[in-house]
């Protein structure tokens, strides 16, 4: 093993001071310089020769790990007595010592009492050698037990969906995709793809076994036992072999959350996005294949105006959070130079945030994708800017109602809170932000320091609350465009046990009724109506929230004859890139 | 033959002398009685050789064979105590192995005796042998000549330069090794950092090697060197290259390299248009170069023995069909071809009586009955219809497997250890069971029909038993093809044989010094080769405690031995990146197969002795025509030393098992069919190979961290695959 760094640099030989010391430590003192510069040569030949002796024995011995028993082999060829007592499992460490100018490495060698070695009990004896059979293949296909690795590993996926093109081999092909997936497809068809070179149009079709863990799991993750729920969580978790039913899985998320949004069943929604953090934990899944349809979904779940038909008593806040978590680990996991996942969801995000007219929930959802993602942001200062420059953009605009501007208070004080650590210094502020870029420190040092001292008057009161209080109530500024007709409360039942969670857990629980099924009637039949208007009367605050659903632009809140859905992030690199703008001084509002 | 070359050299080496070796070597050819002046002379030679190294015992062991009377006779003649003494007296009482001894003697004098001689006469010492580079220039020269031999190179015709780049590895290394030799240390450290770079990728084994070497006296006892010096190294270039080279170095009157051309390389010139890039890749990378092209004009009789007329009980119903005349051959029934050819003699066949094999006993030939019928329960293998292929793991072997073999009738598996031992297991429900102990045994009424369930033991019955002898780690295995019989060859330099009726150990051979890396047995049983470190294949008959032959040649290890389904040829695979197919009649080399670009670690032939499977540590399968001696084939897919390959009992599959946890299954006859071998490849061995490993590629199975060290396919087609997990 060491060898392998000498074949770099073809001369190295010990240094004389090692023979020195090794001299000295056999009793030789006043080693001549000559000697020893001749014998480290000497000594440094004779090493690498039985290195490479060494390497012969461990070839043979069908390892890729060199032993000291290979080096006393090596030694044994070429006459030279092995070096006894090495046989050490552990590894032992070089202690390092110096002094007089010089510097030693050495093993500690610890004197043992053989009396303690005597009435130490016996060590337990190793298993002996066993043999086991099992299948590798049967009929040319791997079948999936537990002896046998998963059909295709991580890395595999990900090379299929990051570098299609290498994947679409032939080879490759056989190697992984088409063992796994196209188990009904007959060789001969196989042999047909082969010479056609083509990507097989593979038909997803699973083994009955496969059918019944499918219905299984779905039933039990989105079912009412909460601990058969537990189960199916941890089996959608850990278990190795579900490549072939990720496709399956992420239909049956993204089609939930479709239905469940339009029902305001924050349950099932939950429970959905719950199976959906366990595919992501599961280590042998590689799901960026199929992100197009659970992203939606997720960010269907993060920005939805309604999740739920009590939206201040039902805590679809933690949903938000929790799917907003989601969305930056999956951020984290997936994003890269092709796919652009992560600029591309903050782009979404953070137009929808700037538009003046966006729901409030919708920005909530906003502003929590950013307080997860913005800690892994610092580097890349536009998109800080961005969401920097988000609040105070929108302030100007938003001066008006005094509630509007105590919820974005708080928000910027969330994310600003995330970034910067307390005490609120203005200074602080100032040299933090530095860091973030030279460009935001030259542009927005001025606007910064305003947003911050907005956001520290803020953070004086409510420092780390990042999820606002459901009975707040805002009330739309008479500038912004409600055109739509007020709705009369669209809730027909409320239920009475609805308790809020003032804690945020960390996995959202259901609330309690799960069963509760609610009926939307809020919608136009007018979808191509420019703006829809649903009003929500709030329980606990008098005045009707008017919230608005844009129409197109960054997030495509589409209007479905039942309900919005977030239908997909793929339109979103023709949309008018978010220029960082300079925001004049005079422009800012006064808090 | 350079075999006592071979041992001259390592006699000069810090190793003790090896009497073994000289006996072996050199009395074997000489022992033929020979009345010619020349041949009297040649034993002169030999024995004044023998006495210079005081081999006492050989030379009179020579003298007495020879019939010389020159010197009074210090032995007796009853002491035969020198292995040609033991060897001759065997072969008064055996028969087959005496007639095998002496039809070596008479076929092979003439070509053997002149080595000897030569061996005797310019005794390759190693002052001797590196005597020549004292002869010497002005070392600062050497990097500009090397470079000005660069730039020449460099200038020329696309066509040629490819063809003359292969003169940069061996000029680098001589002039290397001459600077060196000359105490040159720093110019020749400098050389070497300055051209390293240069040199093709599959060297880099050897550059390492030769980096360690920076003094004279560091170049004693170097093995790599040793070969370097008495081997040319050979290269294959046209006519046309050659003559541009050549003019350009009278030219340039650039004697120094003109020099090391003549003395060290060896240039095998062909008449045609030159290789190309590709064609000169796949078949460099050896230690010494590429094979001369006279080395595989030897033809080679790779076609199958008869199989013996066996009645085969008709009373199964099914067995109707498989008539008389339908008789599989014992390693490969070839279905289609069988039923009229199987009854006349294949041209390539060599003579049933080529060399002797042991008869059939009984017991052989019910077991051919089971094979007969197992086989025609044997499904037929293709693209279409992969095998099934069942794993056996081996747990808690704590990276201590080393070596694994089944038997034919995939009843009995063997497993060689690190800690020494062998186990075996059976892997049918029917256990293990020693026989009884002699007084037990004479109890038991010889009469009885079931004498045979009655010696054995019911006591001793398990699953596993192991065989405790060996004093190192066990390199190889192999069952005899009877099942009575295993072999097992370890680190500590004996080959031993057991007994699996009693599980105890019969014989020890000893005559390998050093590690015996693989050892195997004739499919007929009887012979067995083994190979090692001490880089000289030997074959052996199990009742001979001395090898019966020697293949010496190669010039490194040798890692692998496998034996031709006919029996009447070696293939061992080495460390130096070459295959030699040996001759086990005359013991002569009879095939060099260069390609490699790492030690080979597996070898298979195919079941109708066409074609031969290697597969080495650069983790590709190539493939062999025996008869043309050519490269038909590469396979390329795995990422690691390959240490299994298997073909199928019908050769349609060939299925290879790696280091990368990987069992991969091949077309193997489409691999063959790819490749036309018209008249001009065959004569000039210029083939161009297919890049098609994908294609043929059509099966990949990934086990759970367990390397695959060794596959067996069942008679009924079912891959077996064995391997330890490794838990890391």
């Amino acid at each position: 093993m060491a060898e392998e760094r000498r074949q770099k640099q073809c001369s190295v030989v010990l240094p004389s001071e090692s023979m020195k010391a090794m001299a000295e430590s056999m009793g030789v003192g006043q080693l001549q310089e000559d000697s020893c510069v001749a014998l480290s040569e000497e000594v440094s030949y004779r090493i690498k020769e039985i290195a490479q002796d060494a390497l012969k024995f461990m070839h043979h011995g069908k390892r890729r790990k060199l032993t000291t028993s290979d080096i006393d082999y090596a030694l044994k060829l070429k006459n030279v007595e092995p070096l006894y007592g090495f046989q050490s499992q552990d590894f032992i460490p070089f202690r390092f010592a110096s002094g007089g100018g010089r510097e030693l490495h050495f093993y500690e060698e610890k004197e043992v009492d053989l009396s303690d070695i005597i009435s130490t009990p016996l060590p337990r004896v190793p298993l002996d050698v066993s043999l086991k059979a099992h299948w590798l293949s049967i009929d040319g296909v791997q079948p999936s037990i537990p002896e046998n690795p998963p059909p295709a590993t991580k890395e595999q996926q990900k090379a299929e969906s990051t570098e299609p093109l290498k994947a679409v081999k032939p080879g490759q092909e056989e190697d992984g995709s088409i063992q796994g997936k196209g188990q009904s497809g007959t060789s001969a068809e196989v042999k047909g793809k082969e010479k056609l070179r083509m990507k097989p149009r593979s038909t997803h079709e699973l083994s009955v076994e496969q059918q019944l863990y499918y219905k299984e799991i779905t039933e039990a993750c989105v079912g009412s036992c909460e601990a058969k729920r537990a189960e199916a969580l941890q089996s959608i978790a850990t278990d190795p072999g579900l490549y072939q039913m990720l496709p399956r899985f992420s239909t049956f998320i993204s089609e939930g959350v479709r239905v469940n949004v339009v029902q305001n069943n924050l349950a099932l929604l939950i429970y959905l996005m719950r199976m959906m953090k366990a595919l992501m934990d599961n280590p042998t899944l590689y799901l960026e294949k199929y992100l197009h349809e659970l992203l939606p979904a997720v960010v269907t779940c993060i920005v939805s105006k309604q999740l739920c038909l009590r939206p201040d008593v039902d805590n679809h806040w933690a949903l938000r959070d929790f799917a907003a978590r989601l969305m930056a680990q999956s951020c984290k996991t997936f994003s890269t130079t092709t796919n652009n996942i992560q600029s591309r969801i903050t782009k979404t995000f953070t137009k929808s945030w700037l538009d003046d007219k966006t729901q409030w929930t919708t920005r909530y959802g906003c502003i929590v994708i950013k307080t997860l993602i913005i800690p892994r942001l610092t580097v890349e200062g536009v998109r800080i800017k961005a969401v920097m420059e988000g609040p105070v953009v929108s302030n100007i605009d938003k001066i008006g109602p005094v509630g509007s501007l105590l919820m974005w208070g708080k928000h910027c004080a969330s994310v600003i809170a995330k970034i910067r650590p307390a005490p609120d210094v203005v200074d602080q502020y100032r040299t933090d932000y530095g860091y973030l870029g030279p460009m935001l420190c030259s542009h927005v040092v001025k606007a910064r320091t305003q947003a911050a001292l907005q956001a520290q008057t803020v953070n004086r009161t409510t420092l780390t609350i990042t999820q606002p209080r459901p009975s707040l109530s805002v009330s739309q500024s008479g500038g912004v465009g409600s055109s739509g007709g007020s709705r009369t409360p669209s809730i027909i039942k409320v239920p009475s046990s609805f308790t809020l969670m003032s804690t945020r857990p960390a996995t959202p629980t259901q609330p309690s009724p799960p069963a509760t099924k609610y009926i939307v009637m809020a919608t136009s039949a007018g979808a191509a109506s420019t703006q829809q208007v649903i009003t929500l009367s709030s329980s606990q605050s008098s005045s009707p929230v008017t919230s608005t659903v844009t129409r197109g632009g960054a997030v495509r809140l589409v209007t479905t004859p039942c309900t919005d859905t977030y239908v997909g992030v793929a339109p979103l690199h023709h949309l008018p890139h978010w220029s960082t703008k300079v925001v004049p001084r005079q422009h800012l509002p006064s808090p | 033959m350079a075999a006592v070359q071979d041992g001259g050299s390592e006699l000069e080496g810090e190793k003790e002398p090896k009497p073994e070796l000289m006996n072996d070597g050199s009395t074997a050819p000489a022992a033929a009685p020979s009345s010619r002046p020349e041949d009297q002379q040649t034993l002169l030679a030999v024995l004044q050789f023998l006495k210079r190294n005081k081999l006492i015992e050989s030379v009179d062991a020579l003298r007495r064979e020879a019939g010389l009377a020159d010197e009074p006779e210090e032995a007796p003649g009853s002491e035969a105590a020198g292995g040609a003494g033991g060897a001759a007296a065997g072969s008064g009482e055996l028969g087959d192995a005496g007639a095998l001894l002496s039809r070596v003697s008479g076929g092979s004098q003439s070509a053997a005796a002149p080595a000897p001689a030569k061996g005797g006469d310019d005794q390759p010492d190693v002052s001797v042998v590196l005597s020549a580079y004292s002869q010497q220039g002005d070392p600062s020269l050497y990097q500009v000549y090397y470079s000005g031999l660069k730039k020449f190179i460099e200038s020329v015709l696309d066509c040629h330069r490819a063809e003359l780049s292969q003169l940069f590895y061996p000029l680098f290394v001589h002039m290397y090794l001459e600077l060196v030799y000359n105490n040159h240390e720093s110019e020749a450290k400098s050389f070497f950092e300055k051209f390293n770079g240069d040199q093709e990728c599959y060297y880099q084994d050897d550059l390492r090697v030769l980096s360690g070497l920076t003094k004279k006296e560091h170049m004693k006892g170097n093995e790599t060197l040793l070969d370097f010096r008495t081997s040319r190294f050979v290269l294959r270039i046209s006519r046309d290259s050659y003559q541009l080279l050549k003019r350009h170095l009278q030219e340039r009157q650039n004697n120094q390299i003109w020099n090391i051309i003549q003395e060290h390389l060896y240039i095998d010139i062909f008449d045609g248009m030159p290789r190309s890039k590709s064609q000169i890749d796949s078949m460099s990378g050896s230690l010494a170069g590429e094979a001369k092209r006279e080395d595989n004009k030897t033809k080679v009789y790779y076609g199958l023995l008869k199989e013996p007329e066996i009645e085969v009980p008709l009373d199964d119903e099914d067995e109707e069909a498989e008539n008389e005349e339908g008789k599989p051959k014992k390693k490969k029934p070839k279905k289609d071809s069988m039923g009229s050819k199987s009854k006349k003699q294949d041209p390539n066949a060599p003579q049933q009586n080529r060399i002797p094999l042991p008869e059939l006993k009984d017991s052989d030939k019910l077991d051919k009955i089971m094979y007969m019928k197992e086989a025609t329960k044997r499904i037929r293998l293709g693209p279409e219809s992969l095998p099934s292929i069942c794993f056996y793991t081996f747990l808690n072997a704590y990276q201590g497997l080393t070596a694994v073999d089944f038997t034919d009738d995939s009843s009995l598996l063997a497993g060689g250890f690190a800690d020494s031992t062998v186990r075996v297991w059976s892997v049918t429900p029917k256990k293990l069971r020693k026989v009884k102990s002699a007084a037990d045994l004479g109890m038991i009424d010889k009469e009885s029909d079931d004498v045979l369930e009655r010696i054995m033991d019911e006591k001793t019955a398990s699953e596993c038993k192991i065989l405790y002898g060996h004093s190192g780690p066990v390199y190889g295995v192999s069952f005899s093809p009877d099942r009575n019989y295993l072999l097992s060859s370890s680190e500590d330099g004996t080959i031993r044989l057991w007994s699996l009726q009693t599980f105890t150990c019969l014989v020890a051979y000893k005559g390998h010094n050093y590690p015996v890396w693989d050892t195997q047995f004739s499919p007929y049983g009887y012979y067995f080769v083994s190979g090692g470190h001490d880089r000289v294949a030997r074959l052996w008959a199990t009742d001979h405690y001395q090898p019966l032959r020697m293949f010496a040649g190669h010039l490194a290890d040798i890692t692998c031995t496998r034996f031709h389904p006919n029996s009447n040829y070696v293939a061992t695979g080495s460390a130096d990146r070459t295959i030699r197919l040996w001759d086990v009649l005359n013991g002569h080399c009879v095939r060099v197969l260069t390609g490699h670009k790492g030690p080979i670690h597996t070898l298979a032939f195919s079941p109708n002795g066409k074609y031969l499977a290697s597969g080495s540590t650069d983790g590709r399968v190539l493939l062999w025509d025996i008869g043309h001696g050519l490269m038909i084939g590469e396979l390329k897919g795995h990422t690691d030393t390959i240490y299994a390959l298997r073909f199928s009992r019908d050769g349609e599959i060939l299925a290879s098992g790696s280091m990368d946890n990987t069992v991969r299954l091949w077309d193997a006859i489409r691999a063959f069919d790819d490749v036309e071998t018209d008249d001009f490849t065959a004569a000039t061995g210029h083939v161009h190979l297919p890049d098609n490993s994908q294609e043929l590629l059509l099966g990949t199975y990934l086990s759970k961290s367990t390397p695959v060290i060794h596959l067996h396919f069942t008679r009924r087609n079912l891959l077996l695959s064995a391997g330890a997990y490794n838990s890391q």
